[in-house]
């Protein structure tokens, strides 16, 4: 479907000042099936601040807007990995239900809502469609961010956005692959090393985060 | 003064994350994975990006509609409270287990029940699903593990001390990744005993004819 490698991107030249003030990343499809960059960070951000609406508001528009979105896509993804439809529409509201329960514990300087969906989405997967327990990395003394840094949340979602449209103009084979081994149909063994995705950016900014904690612990 | 960090050499393979991302390892691989990365920022840091591009891959695919009454229903569950969401604390502590391990034995290295397997070496068992299995392994300061290849994959973490063999040192956060091309024999460094968390979804394969009766009897 997503075959036309017509995207132009001019990389970002200095941090963006304000979730709404858009960015100078420009992407055009000949399609348009797919919205422009711009608005696509846009977009991230709005679900950043439905996400803390359900948090601080307990705000039920905002978690319905959300809801439209990302539940069928919940869904659709937990057939693909081999759940019924019943069993994936249960889960699906299990997953909205978790995002509700947990909205205090999202931080967009380290995760896109996208990347804490699917996280939930593929925890209650194991759950339910494995019947196996799901051993956790420690968890980390983060501490209590009042205020995450806005620069470094917009910088994230940048980054993600980044990685989902190199995800969609990737060709169709490699594409196809990296869909497999997250619906589970390739084992460990099955996946090549190399998935001509541009890995690093995100890794990068993490890691910094990580040195910048133990810093501060010491 | 400073305490220098732990320098981890051996990390995970980029597709054990993409799978522990995606969640189709077995549980035992899990472990494995999860108590490396409670030990090494890169691979956390590393682990975060699989997860973005899971997210990703979630975003991509062809919408199916929910249920009509879905967000009702859904809204339903958040107020009667019925989705049980745990929560585990935050526990920085000074053991030697990482937190998901210690989830697994019930405590901290002091909890571990060993179980002598020959040649000084001891383990036990932990209890995850059944397509692939996952032990502590204990050995003395200056022991060799049986010279053995593999039919799977075989991860071999250090949680404490040190072991060489064939192909490198492995100290404390190392994570060994083996396959069926890697015949060796691991030897505990002197000075301190070696424990290790081993996970293989296949039995190993034993190169001399006594460890592979005791294989029956121990279970490897």
């Amino acid at each position: 479907m997503l075959t036309d490698n017509n995207v132009l991107t001019k990389a970002d030249a200095r941090p963006v000042p304000h979730p709404y003030s858009g960015s100078d990343t420009k992407a055009f499809r000949k399609s348009g099936a797919k919205k422009l960059t711009t608005e696509q960070s846009t977009k991230r951000m709005a679900w950043i601040v439905q996400v803390t609406a359900i948090r601080e508001k307990k705000d039920k528009a905002a978690f319905a807007e959300l809801f439209a979105y990302f539940a069928p896509r919940v869904k659709s993804f937990l057939m693909k990995s081999g759940a019924s439809p019943d069993l994936a529409e249960e889960c699906t509201q299990e997953v909205m239900a978790t995002l509700w329960n947990k909205a205090h514990m999202f931080d967009p300087t380290k995760a896109s809502v996208s990347t804490w969906i699917f996280t939930i989405a593929r925890n209650r997967k194991i759950d339910l469609l494995r019947k196996q327990r799901r051993p956790e990395p420690e968890d980390l003394p983060w501490g209590p961010e009042a205020e995450p840094d806005q620069a470094e949340a917009i910088g994230l979602q940048q980054e993600t956005e980044k990685l989902g449209e190199a995800l969609a103009t990737l060709p169709p084979e490699q594409r196809k692959l990296i869909q497999r081994a997250y619906f589970g149909e390739l084992s460990h063994s099955e996946i090549a090393a190399e998935t001509g995705l541009p890995l690093g950016t995100i890794k990068s900014r993490i890691r910094l985060a990580l040195d910048r904690l133990r810093h501060a612990m010491k | 003064m400073k305490t220098e960090m732990k320098q981890i050499k051996h990390h995970l393979t980029e597709p054990l994350l993409m799978s522990y991302a995606a969640g189709t390892l077995p549980e035992a691989f899990n472990l494995v994975v999860a108590t490396h990365i409670s030990m090494c920022d890169s691979c956390r840091a590393a682990l975060a990006e699989y997860d973005a591009v899971g997210g990703e891959v979630m975003l991509d695919v062809d919408p199916i509609d929910v249920a009509e009454d879905a967000l009702a229903a859904t809204l339903a569950l958040i107020e009667n409270g019925s989705v049980d969401t745990p929560v585990r604390k935050a526990a920085p502590t000074n053991s030697v287990f990482p937190a998901p391990l210690r989830d697994y034995v019930n405590g901290d290295v002091d909890a571990v029940k060993w179980r002598k397997v020959g040649g000084g070496v001891s383990q036990m068992l932990l209890s995850t699903s059944k397509d692939a299995s996952v032990r502590l392994l204990h050995i003395p300061a200056g022991t060799a593990v049986p010279d053995h290849g593999h039919r799977g994959t075989e991860l071999t973490l250090v949680l404490q001390g040190a072991f060489v063999d064939e192909t490198d040192r492995f100290g404390a956060g190392d994570v060994e990744v083996a396959n069926e091309d890697l015949n060796h024999t691991p030897v505990a460094e002197a000075g301190m005993d070696c424990i290790c968390l081993a996970a293989t979804d296949a039995p190993l394969r034993f190169n001399k004819l006594m460890p592979r009766i005791a294989q029956r009897f121990i279970g490897i």
